[in-house]
């Protein structure tokens, strides 16, 4: 088993608490420690670079992920399109954000980069197309 | 089949045995019906063995398997002509590794001249060495049997039996047995009733050609005297590019009870090492294991030193149907119109040719008539093997039918023409594709061709692709997403 | 992307033929063009280019390639747009069956039949494939549901269906662990990882990403070893293994699950390495090369996952870039670099690709460890050259670049590339 790097919820209080967090800035892997009272960081300890210092304070306060899947798709190559959040989601939605698409369609032609949705489950984010799909006749090879 | 219709033979078990009956029976003027319990033929004991067609030196002539191993290795040779499987008449090189297996092997030739199997030879070490190079030094001599041969066996079962279907003989699939009506006290010559699953069949003769089964299925009919007693035997399949390090089969000296461990080159070029021989329990206990693994590998490099499981592509393992009596079990029985063919080991596949005239003698002395037709085809088209083409023809195959320059395979060079005239012939899950055209042998084992396939699949008989099975029922691949567009007919293609 | 250059008429005869149209294929049909060769044809198996980046949606492509962090078929797109500014010919649906010795390519399309052409010089460009069940002999039944990760993978997101409904993933790749992410968010249940070796095959962003971000159990030092299931699988049983990785049976303990998925590493794909009887290095299963990816067969180069396994695409493209600018030069007569320096893999490396370096152009050597290294750590390439690191871990290829100023004086002699750590060389 891994070391589970996340502390359980924060509760009020004056006295600083400690929040552990893995980071992947680099392969190293330092174990970051994050001092944070009131839900402001303090201190970041455990770090080995400046990248470190930054990692835990975003990982601490704002944590956000990147956020891929895919949504049907008729009229392409295949069944499915891929998909991207346009800007990382706030790691607690993500599920939500995903879970919003099921029974999206998508109709060919697809644009590369197109917006298919704005504001998808409330975050504020837009969902693009991360591949093009031509129309069918399109496809059809020339020789 | 719910009506009233009364088959002249129902054949229960689709393996080697059955359907080299029912393709026997189909040159009569004859109602037969061949019940499978898988969802296709040739997906039990035929499937997963050695796939030899033995020299016919081994065993005793004193014993029935003895007395029919010649006649069918010669019968599996013009199946072979006559249908177009693969098989390799590759010869089997019996190795001595002392002084007392030189005796003993001598013993096992004579006993192969004596049963009228020519060419047999006598090697010495030299001349062994000579042939095949990578056999141990230790080797002290060799006899040298050329009629051995190498196949598909599951190929060759199902082209026999689609041979039958051509013929008039009707093969229904995921049919298993489960109840035989006792006989009728009224009146004797009553048709015997077979219920399955799903159907209710009535035949004048029930031929038990169940495999594992058959003890079971003779207990329905009332006159169970045996029990199968499965041995099953692990084999290990090597990658290609080890093709060729040995070109014949070879035979360790075999102890009293078991031929050991064989190192062999199949007929698509991959070398095969086993199999092991182990009585369980479990009629379904088709597992591998790592002590199998052990003992295959190091009985092999005992004959081929340079044998490593660092090569194993595929393993598998199967089961043969030993019966307690420890040779075949043929004949009539008491109950009336019921024919056991049960018991049917090593060389049971060698011997299911002839086994299958024998039947039909034996069930032509109990009554049936049989009346030659006057149009039977002993031939079927044979399947294109396109991998085996030299590029012109392979170039005018796909001027004709451009699927035949649609690889679907490209391990085994697999074409979808291929696949399809699989599907013609009654393939209809992943693993009847995979055995019938290899698709999915080779080294990928699948990882690219599996989609093609299942769409073929889905494609042909009009299924969704979470239809597609890998062997029948409960054997299923993917499922839907819970957001799946209602399914209406989608056929992935 | 549109396909514009599905070439009319398949010449007779090309300066370059690419096979296989991934990350590798692209990158090294534009560099050839770039070195100023004519006539390239590039050839892949799938209907569109781009290889398995298209069902590789999720981001962390591109930092080094394009500069931002892209996804596997954005990664495609940019790629693909450099090549199509080329006017390269691309043949889809095509497979590369055969290829000889003395360079005529055999091909296979639907569309165009079956042809033979001749080529100036071949890149390999194949990928990769995984390894199955067999490779590593799980005992057990043989039910459906065992699948491996990346074919479970292009279920999902090109084809839209699932490999089951509760799932466990044996090894710790990096497909693995996307897999485990991705199979969540479509509502199967990832019931856990597991890993035979003590750490994480795959990335420590991605442990922390896709296992971590959604409760999935890493199980280091264990692995499965039996499958239950006549039909489908219906439970496996796993177990801890001692230092000798050897399986500890009587602590085994049994999971319910409808699928087994495998993420148990890649396999350079060397079929036609084998074919043309390449020179191969059993460390990697791909081709011995020169440091411009150059085979021991003239005019034949290789770059990308069927040359060693790769953490990155973008490394691949820059490996690409270097065996697609020499097979231009090759075909168009030139000068072949010098090879006069060996490198062998020395301590705590597990090989090192290329196999030859040149004193007369720059060029990048990289190399895997065996054991990581979490802490300052010196490379050495021989006595020429040595560069201090933060740490090392097996899951992330090392690389250096070598300029023929640091082999000046090592002509003839063989450099063996050490990781150690510095604590150690010091003391």
């Amino acid at each position: 088993m891994t070391e589970r790097t996340r502390a359980p919820d924060q509760h009020a209080g004056d006295e600083a608490e400690t929040f552990v967090y893995l980071c992947t800035s680099c392969p190293l892997g330092c174990r970051l420690e994050v001092d944070a009272m009131d839900g402001d960081v303090i201190e970041v300890r455990g770090h080995s670079c400046k990248r470190g210092i930054k990692y835990g304070t975003q990982e601490h306060s704002d944590p956000r992920r990147a956020v891929s899947t895919t949504v049907w798709l008729h009229g392409g190559p295949c069944e499915r399109l891929p998909v991207r959040a346009a800007e990382p989601v706030p790691k607690a939605q993500v599920r939500e954000f995903v879970r919003s698409l099921s029974g999206l369609v998508v109709e060919a032609p697809v644009a590369f980069g197109a917006v298919l949705a704005t504001d998808v489950a409330g975050t504020g984010i837009d969902l693009i197309a991360t591949r093009e799909i031509v129309a069918e006749r399109e496809r059809e090879p020339v020789g | 089949m719910g009506d009233d219709r009364v088959w002249d033979v129902l054949i229960i078990g689709g393996g080697a045995v059955g359907a080299t009956l029912a393709r026997a029976l189909s040159r009569f003027h004859l109602d037969v019906a061949l019940l499978e319990w898988q969802a296709e033929v040739a997906f039990g004991v035929s499937k997963a063995n050695s796939g030899i067609v033995h020299s016919a030196m081994h065993a005793s002539p004193d014993t029935l398997k003895g007395k029919l191993e010649y006649p069918g290795n010669l019968g599996w040779r013009q199946l072979h002509d006559e249908l177009g499987f693969g098989l390799n008449n590759v010869g089997e090189v019996l190795v001595a590794l002392d002084d007392e297996q030189l005796v003993r092997i001598e013993e096992i030739r004579q006993q192969g001249i004596r049963k009228g199997i020519p060419g047999t030879q006598a090697w010495t070490a030299e001349r062994t060495l000579d042939a095949q190079p990578n056999l141990t030094r230790e080797v002290k001599g060799a006899v040298w049997a050329p009629t051995a041969c190498v196949f598909n066996p599951y190929e060759a079962v199902m082209l026999v039996a689609d041979a039958a279907r051509r013929n008039g003989v009707t093969i229904a699939e995921e049919q298993r047995v489960v109840g035989i009506d006792p006989p009728d006290a009224e009146d004797p010559d009553a048709p015997l009733t077979v219920r399955t699953e799903t159907d209710v069949w009535r035949g004048r003769f029930v031929v038990n050609a169940a495999g594992l089964f058959a003890d079971d299925i003779a207990e329905f009919a009332g006159v169970r005297d045996f029990k199968i007693l499965p041995r099953k035997g692990e084999e290990y399949l090597l990658d290609k590019r080890l093709s060729g390090i040995v070109t014949s089969i070879i035979f360790p000296c075999p102890s009293p009870i078991s031929k050991g461990t064989l190192v062999n080159p199949t007929v698509d070029g991959t070398i095969m090492v086993g199999p092991t021989a182990q009585t369980v329990d479990d009629k379904f206990d088709t597992s591998t294991t790592e002590e199998g693994a052990a003992q295959v590998f190091t009985n092999a490099r005992k004959l081929v030193p340079t044998i490593s499981e660092r090569d194993i592509i595929a393993e598998f393992a199967g089961l043969r149907p030993v019966s307690d009596t420890e040779d075949f079990i043929v004949g009539p029985t008491d109950r009336r119109g019921f024919i056991n063919a049960a018991g049917i080991q090593s060389p049971g596949l060698t011997g299911a040719p002839a086994l299958a005239d024998l039947l039909v003698d034996i069930l032509a002395d109990e009554g049936l008539e049989l009346d030659e037709k006057d149009h039977w085809d002993p031939t079927a088209p044979h399947p294109v093997k396109f991998n085996q083409l030299p590029t012109e023809e392979q170039q005018a195959l796909a001027r004709r039918d451009p699927r035949y320059a649609h690889l679907i395979c490209r391990c085994e060079i697999i074409t979808e023409a291929e696949v399809r005239d699989a599907m013609d012939r009654g393939a209809h899950t992943l693993d009847g594709l995979k055995f019938r055209t290899r698709v999915g042998m080779g080294r990928c084992q699948g990882g690219f061709c599996t989609w093609g396939c299942m769409q073929l699949l889905a494609e042909h008989q009009g299924i969704t692709i979470p239809e597609v099975t890998k062997r029948g029922t409960g054997t299923w691949i993917v499922c839907d997403r819970d957001d799946h567009p209602v399914t209406t007919a989608r056929n992935g293609g | 992307m549109p396909i514009t250059s599905q070439p009319r008429h398949l010449l007779s005869r090309y300066d370059v033929t690419v096979v296989g149209a991934g990350p590798a294929g692209l990158s090294a049909a534009v560099a050839a063009r770039e070195q100023g060769a004519e006539r390239i044809l590039m050839v892949d198996r799938d209907p569109e280019p781009g290889g398995i980046l298209l069902q590789c949606i999720h981001s962390g492509f591109g930092l080094h390639e394009f500069k931002q962090d892209v996804t596997g078929p954005e990664y495609a797109h940019l790629a693909l747009e450099r090549v199509i500014e080329q006017d390269v010919d691309v043949l889809t649906n095509t497979y590369v069956t055969d290829v000889t010795r003395d360079l005529r390519v055999k091909l296979m399309s639907p569309e165009a039949g079956i042809s033979t052409l001749d080529t100036g010089s071949l890149v390999i460009a194949t990928g990769a494939r995984e390894r199955t069940r067999a490779a590593i002999k799980i005992p057990g039944e043989r039910p459906a549901g065992v699948m491996t990760a990346g074919l479970a993978q292009k279920m999902v997101n090109l084809h839209g269906y699932l490999p089951g409904r509760r799932a466990v993933i044996l090894g710790s790749g990096d497909i693995g662990l996307i897999m485990a992410r991705r199979l969540t968010l479509e509502g199967v249940q990832v019931l856990g990882v597991f890993e035979l070796l003590p750490f994480a095959s795959g990335l420590g962003r991605n442990v922390v990403q896709c296992l971590q971000d959604f409760d999935i159990p890493l199980h280091l030092s264990t692995t499965v070893v039996d499958i239950h299931g006549h039909q489908r699988v219906e439970r496996i049983a796993v177990a801890p293994v001692d230092d000798d990785l050897v399986p500890q049976l009587d602590k085994s303990w049994d999971i319910e699950c409808d699928t087994l998925l495998l993420s148990i590493g890649l396999i350079p794909d060397a079929e036609l390495a084998r074919q043309l009887q390449l020179n191969l290095d059993p460390r990697t299963g791909g081709p011995v090369v020169t440091s411009t990816m150059e085979t021991s067969l003239p005019g034949v180069f290789a770059a990308g996952n069927n040359l060693h396994i790769n953490d990155l695409a973008d490394w691949v493209s820059q490996e690409a870039r270097a065996a697609g600018a020499a097979a231009g030069d090759v075909a168009l007569g030139r000068h072949r670099a010098r090879q006069d320096v060996t490198v062998t893999p020395g301590r705590n490396v597990a090989y090192v690709v290329p196999h030859t370096l040149s004193t007369e152009r720059s060029q990048t050597v990289s190399f895997r460890v065996k054991q990581p290294i979490y802490g300052d750590t010196m490379l050495h390439l021989g006595d020429a050259h040595k560069r201090k690191v933060r740490a090392v871990v097996p899951p992330e290829m090392v690389t250096m670049k070598v300029s023929p100023k640091l082999l000046d004086g090592f002509a003839g002699d063989t450099l063996r590339v050490d990781a150690i750590p510095v604590e150690e060389e010091e003391s």
